[in-house]
This record gives C-alpha cells, structure tokens and sequence, in this order.
C-alpha cells in the first residue's frame, strides 16, 4: 500500500522531501514561517528561498526538456555567463549609455539561443554525445564571457536594470514572477501541444519515435535551444541581481545543481518521462537546504557535504535495486522490526 | 530418454497478480530430467509470466517451487542461474559489441593465479567458448564480436552461455520465432542432444509444428490459468488448438480470400529503387485494394525493400511515384503526410515505445501526422483508443497502462492500431504475426484481408508461406536482395512456392 501510493503519482516524493525540510526548518529557525512587510514589500524566509532560487529554477526547467529526450546539457552554466555578460556591456557606458534595458536583456538572449543552436547541431548533426557536445561550450563558453569582459568584472551603472533581480512588483520579488512566466510558458509549449509527448517518445525509443513520423531532430534541437535560452534568462536575472558581470563566477557550478533539481524532481537521466513541477520543487529543495545551512550558522563548507548527502538519499530512493533489497529484507525478521521502527 | 519418476523442477499453486491484473492463478507444472517439455499458450496466457517467477524475475504472490528435492526461492535471474536454471530468451540478450567467448563466460571469466582477482585467462576463455560450440556443432570465431554473426548464430551463443553454468533446466523462450528451417533442426539437433545427457527443457513456441517435432510433454495454458498436461502423443493437433483458445470459439482453416477488383491506377510505383549494401535496384507497383505479399528467406532483401519504399532508409537510386507523382522519401513523415504506414518487424526496438501508455503509443503516428501545435484533444485520443481496444480485442488493464506491461502480442494489436487510424491508403505490415498465437494471428490476418477488400493497398511481408499463399493477390518473392519472381495468387503451390524462394525462380 505505501509503496503504491509512492509510485502512482511521480510528484509524490519531491513533495514530501520538500515538506520534511520545510518542517525541521520550522522547528530549527525561528520565525521561519513569519512574514514582515517592509517598505510595501513582503519579505520573510519562504520568499527570501523563492526569490533566490528563481535563477536555478529557470535552468532547471530548461534542463529537463532537453534530459526528457534523453540528453544533458552541462554548459547552462558558461551559457548563464555569456549571456549575463552581454547584456551588462551592452548596458554598460561604452556601448549604449542606458540604452533600453528590453534590448540588452533580448541581445543576451539571442546569444544564448545561438549557444543552443551550436548544442543542438553538435548533437543532431554531427551525432556527438550530448555531454561531449555541450562539454565544448561549458569550458569554451566561460573563455569567452571573460574574452568579452576583457577580463574584468563589469559593474552596472543603470539603475531599470536592476529591477529585473531585485526588483518588486505587487509586493513580490520580480524574479518570483519570472520563473513564474517561463513555467507556464513551458508548461502550456510542453502540454498544450504534442511536444511533450514526442521530447518523451524520442528519449524513450528515438528509432521508434522516426519510424512513427517524429521529426527527432527537430524536437532535439528545440530543446538544446530552449534549454540554453532558459540558461541565459537566469545569468541575466544573476546579473541584475548582484548588479555587475564577473564571467569567472556568473553560474558557476549551476549545470551541477540544476541536473540535482532536475533528478530531484522526479525526471530520469534515462529520459522518457519528465516533470517541470518536479523541477521546480527540486530547486526549491536545494535552496531550502543552503538557506537552512546559512541560517544555522553551519559553516558554508559544509553546504557540498550536506548537499552530496542529499543526492546519496535521493539516488537511493529512486534505485531499483535498493527497493528490491528493501523488499527482501521484510522477509528477515530482524531487519522487519527494524523497518517497524523507522516507519 | 531417459526417465525418472521424481519431477526435477516442481511448481506448484503459482499465482502472481499486477496491478489488479490476474497473470497466473494457480499454475502448477512438472519438468523431468531428460524431457522436452513445450509450454503453449495464447499472447497473454501466461506463459512469459510463469517463465519469469521460474527464474527469479517476478516473485510469485503465491506458490512454491522445488527443484531437485528442495524448496527453493530464486531472487534473480542470476540466483536462478547458480541453482541450474538457465535461461534463453526470445529476444537475445547478449552484449552485441563484445566477442561471443565474452558473451558465454560474461560474469565469469576464467581468470589465472586467483579465482576472482586474478587477470583474464583469455586463451583459456577462448578454448573453453569453442568447445563449447562445437559441443551444439557450431564452428566460428569465437574472438569476433557477437553482432557480426547472424541472429541464429547469436541464438546458439546464448544457449552456449546457459549451458556453461553447470545448467539442469535449460529454458527456451521462443527461440525459433527468428530461425529459419535448417537453422530450426540445428537447435532441435542441439535439444535431442541435451535431452539425452539428461537436461530438463521447457521449450514454449507458438509453432505447432515444431511442438510436435520434438516435445515429449505438453502443458497448454489459458488466461492465466493450466489448462492440462498432455504427453505429445495423446494430443492431435486440432485438440491442442482447441484447447488453447477455449471451447467458446471455432476453429476453422483460413479461407482463401476472393481476389480483389483493383482499380486500374497503381497507388504507388518504385522505378530502379536501390541502396547500396541492402538493396539492388528494383521495381514494383502497388495497387489500392491488393494484397501484395512479400516472401523469401531471412535476409533476403524483403524488409530493406519496404524500408525504401516508407523512406526508413533513403534510396540511393531509383524514384517513387504516389498517384502518379514523383516524390523523394526525406524521412518517414514525408511517406505517411501521404497515407503510407510502416508496421516495423522488431517490435521491441522499431515499434512500441515501451514506458509510454498505450493510448500515447496508439495515436503517436497520427499526431506526428497532425503536426506538434495540433495536438489531437484527449476526449478524442481517448475515444478512438477504446474503439480500437475493442475491435481488436486488445488485453489490456487500461488505456493508460503502459504497453511495456502488455503481452507481446497485445503490443502487437496496438502498434496495428497506430497505423490503422491513420485511415492509411497503403499499409506496410513487417511479419504482423511474429510471435503471435494461433489465435491471435488468425484474427489480424484476416482484419488486414478486409482492409484491402474495402480498399486499402497492403504490402505483406511474411516468413510463414501459408500466411502469404492464403492471403495475398499477388506474390513477389526475394532473394539475394533481388526481386526474383512474381506471382498472382493462387497460381503456386507451396512446394513449388518453396523451390521458387530456395532456387531464386530459375526452374
């Protein structure tokens, strides 16, 4: 009965791992669950995580279109910072003094949907495997943001910008509403049309998908395409946020993470089924967690430590193998009680 | 043969449920040393089931299972393996890219100095594979890579490797559904000689023929459920059908089907349509309403020819005209926009798309069709998804199960129902019946042949000559991946079908 009910909805899990993390917060942190208003803004924890994770979310979300069709993207993180870095120079005084912000942040988009292209040739044409293809542009890609940036780290000057990252609007963070737009977007492109259904077919069975009339290629090349355009909105929004470009750090590590709060959320690496709602949780979770470690004082070393705990418990949950162990061991009596007593 | 009184392998009250579905209900069944014991059964009977809680695959909710005397519980195909019951699948699962001495000794290697640390005795491993194989009469390389050898070369690799265990129970699932004839008495040599050095066979194949070729007992199973054991020679063959399908259905022999009126204007026409290394150049034209029938060997070119004709593989050479225009294959979408469908003859890897429904795997053709932005309302989905269930009679919990649940056969239906509600103008079917039971196999056969009376162009291709004998309107015959003979039907009989394939129409 437990066991059923954990298998027959995918978003099950991902909830209750948020849940769990949300609860010990609750006893640990005090006032973690209090909300202030200031200045006409509403600030407290649970808004303080949402916000932060807003940029992870975005890449997350990209991300797990592109492992529905059984592929990886490890370059979000160069693409974050390619794009994050165009669109402070464009804003930057030489080139257009506060020129409008629409055009910068559409420029750097435009970047990181070409960075998508390049992926998705490299995978489609030429057949490379996806984690050698987009290997090329995550150790390239950094190269040249910091090429662009000669080298420096770019500060912002103009002041629009800023709202983007740490701007508010009916008392939220603005970031909040943009990882809120692009899930809808997503969710409506994902379900609305039959793009769901073929990213699945093809990352489950792309020779069958072929012989069924999906164009693999396209749909693969749509998501690589998608994936990094999701990753340049989150540097530009890193950006805005601390108001400068360091192309050495803008989404440092971040493919790392985001392939966590993809896992997390419930999507497998072996592609096929997916979930962008899982995804979100996902990243929730991991902010939750380094906003809990901050919170406690734990120093922040510790944050890779508990994190590669997490993803031990995580990989474990989904393993078949320890389910099948775990179904043996009910069978010896000494293991049951012990399985009692966890219960 | 020789003959105990005490079964070596006991089954006994096995039930197994999957979600709510009934597969087994107190199934027993006797294996004696020294036997070949064919295990029949509709799609869906069980059969699969009961061979996978055999060997350790599925635990059963129910029952227990002796072997040699003792209780045992295998927990693994592995355990089940180290116990003395090996396993052979109907689809080969071997590692294609690694040797054949690789593939038998897979997960145990001889190794020098220690039994489990020390390095790989290759020359030792490679005496070893050969002998082997020579044991079953098989002399090849066994340094090569598994893949460059051919799928029944692969077959006898596989029972090589269940032998190397020290096996007592060899289990054969299907393995003939991809033989032909002289590679079918190869295995059935191999079996009579595993028989007489006492090795227990559980044999299961939809093949009446071959049943009666080698069993000495037969256990025939029926919706989850044992309909009886039988020695070979007590049941004619049209008891064992009946029993089978059950007593509410008749059995009758296929009908010759009327010839159909086709229309003057071929649908399709392939002019010099070649490929380089699978196809010589080749022409042919298809009509609405006719039932072309491809035959000829295994290997013969019959598949690489439909291929080219839906665009699975491009052409190198040659053109296609549809209703009297010129059009180039870019890829299978360009062949089904104009209402050409492809049934794939590997089910597994060109067919179903396993974790998805079957709902999911029923409409993807059509809505690859429609395009991605006109997805096909789910009130419509489901709609011709229940129609098609029905009218097919497919076995399923739900239309959101997924199709890797479904027995083989049922899969089958569904990947026929992909096409069928395309509405297509022509149908290509790849061996629709591969793996299928009698049963089963009867009522597609003759689904496909009212398809084409009402219309339909469809190209059958065919390893059983009586399916394409008794069904098409015409016959191409292949060999040596050239057409190598046309007929009209009923102008051949098999024999002489027979000679036709093996001497490629010189007579």
């Amino acid at each position: 009965m437990r066991t059923e009910i954990f298998e027959r909805h995918p978003l099950i899990k991902p909830l209750a791992a948020f849940l769990v993390l949300l609860l010990i917060d609750a006893v640990v942190i005090p006032g973690f669950f209090q909300f202030s208003i200031r200045q006409g803004h509403l600030y407290g924890s649970l808004i303080d995580i949402a916000n932060r994770a807003a940029p992870l979310i975005l890449t997350g979300l990209g991300l797990t279109m592109v492992i529905a069709t059984r592929g990886i993207d490890i370059s979000v993180g160069a693409v974050a910072a390619i794009s994050g870095t165009v669109a402070v120079m464009l804003l930057d005084s030489r080139f257009a003094a506060s020129g409008p912000v629409l055009w910068a942040v559409l420029a750097a988009l435009g970047c990181a949907l070409v960075c998508g292209l390049w992926n998705g040739l490299l995978v489609v044409g030429l057949g490379l495997q996806p984690i050698i293809a987009t290997m090329i542009l995550m150790v390239a890609g950094r190269g040249m943001a910091q090429l662009l940036a000669d080298g420096q780290i770019e500060t912002a000057h103009y002041q629009p910008f800023f709202f983007i990252g740490s701007g508010y609007l009916f008392g939220l963070p603005f970031a909040v509403y943009i990882a809120a737009a692009v899930f809808g977007l997503l969710t409506l492109l994902v379900h609305g049309t039959a793009l769901g259904l073929f990213m699945q077919a093809v990352g489950i069975n792309p020779v069958a998908a072929r012989l069924a009339g999906i164009r693999a290629g396209a749909v693969i090349l749509l998501t690589y395409v998608l994936c990094s355009t999701c990753a340049g909105l989150a540097g530009v929004l890193i950006c805005s946020n601390i108001q400068s470009a360091d192309a050495n750090n803008i989404g440092l590590l971040l493919e790392l993470d985001a392939i966590l709060a993809v896992t997390l959320g419930g999507t497998s690496l072996d592609g096929g089924k997916f979930s962008l709602t899982g995804t979100v949780i996902g990243a929730l979770i991991i902010q939750t967690l380094a906003y809990t470690i901050y919170s406690l004082g734990v120093p922040p070393e510790f944050n890779m430590i508990i994190k590669a705990l997490v993803v031990v418990a995580v990989c474990v949950s989904q393993s078949s193998e320890f389910r099948k162990l775990w179904r043996m061991a009910s069978s010896q009596p000494v293991l049951r009680n012990i399985q009692k007593a966890l219960r | 043969m020789t003959k105990s009184t005490v079964p070596l392998l006991a089954l006994t009250g096995i039930s197994k449920q999957f979600a709510g579905v009934k597969a087994l209900s107190d199934v027993s069944l006797c294996l004696y040393a020294g036997e070949v014991h064919t295990l029949m059964g509709q799609n869906g009977a069980g059969k699969s089931t009961l061979i996978k809680v055999l060997t350790g695959v599925h635990s059963p909710d129910r029952g227990v299972i002796d072997f040699d005397g003792s209780r045992v519980q295998p927990t693994s195909t592995q355990h089940a393996r180290q116990l003395g019951i090996s396993t052979v699948y109907q689809e080969v699962n071997l590692c294609p890219n690694l040797s054949v001495a690789e593939n038998i000794f897979i997960g145990n290697y001889p190794r020098k100095f220690h039994k489990r640390l020390g390095p790989i005795a290759w020359q030792a491993m490679h005496d070893s594979a050969r002998k082997l194989l020579l044991k079953l009469k098989i002399d090849i390389d066994v340094t090569r890579a598994v893949e460059s050898y051919s799928l029944a070369i692969q077959q006898m690799v596989a029972i090589a490797r269940a032998l190397n265990t020290s096996a007592r129970v060899l289990i054969l699932d299907e393995p003939t559904s991809s033989l032909d004839d002289a590679e079918v008495q190869l295995l059935f040599a191999v079996m009579r000689e595993l028989r007489s050095g006492g090795m227990a066979i559980l044999f299961v194949t939809h093949f009446l023929d071959q049943t009666y070729a080698i069993s000495d007992r037969i256990t025939v199973m029926r919706n989850g459920e044992r309909e009886g054991e039988y020695l070979c020679s007590d049941l004619p063959c049209l008891t064992l059908v009946n029993k089978m399908i059950g007593p509410t259905e008749k059995t009758e022999e296929p009908q010759h089907c009327v010839p159909s009126a086709r229309s003057g204007l071929p649908f399709m026409q392939a002019t010099g349509l070649g490929r380089k290394g699978s196809s010589s150049p080749f022409s042919l034209d298809v009509h609405q309403g006719e039932l072309l029938g491809f035959s000829g060997l295994l290997g013969s070119g019959r598949t690489e020819a439909a291929r080219l004709l839906f665009g699975a593989d491009r052409a190198d050479s040659g053109h296609i005209s549809v209703a009297g225009k010129r059009r180039i294959w870019k890829s299978p979408l360009d062949a089904i926009a104009l209402g050409i469908g492809f049934c794939s003859e590997d089910r597994k890897h060109e067919g179903a798309i396993l974790s998805l429904s079957v709902r999911e795997n029923m409409n993807l053709a059509l809505q690859a069709r429609a395009g991605i932005f006109k997805k096909i309302p789910m009130a419509v989905q489901k709609a011709t998804t229940s129609e098609m269930v029905q009218l097919l009679g497919i076995k399923t919990a739900d239309m959101e199960t997924p199709i890797g649940n479904l027995s083989g056969g049922n899969q089958q239906k569904v990947l026929l129902a992909r096409w069928l509600i395309t509405h297509p103008a022509m149908l290509i079917l790849d061996e629709p019946t591969r793996g299928i039971d009698v049963h089963a196999k009867r009522e597609i056969m003759r689904y496909i042949s009212t398809l084409s009376r009402s219309g339909m162009a469809v190209l059958l291709i065919s390893s059983e000559l009586s399916d394409i004998l008794d069904y098409s309107d015409r016959i191409i015959v292949f060999r040596d991946r050239k057409i190598c003979g046309e007929f009209q039907s009923g102008a051949l009989s098999e024999d002489a079908m027979q000679r036709v394939i093996a001497a490629g129409g010189e007579e």
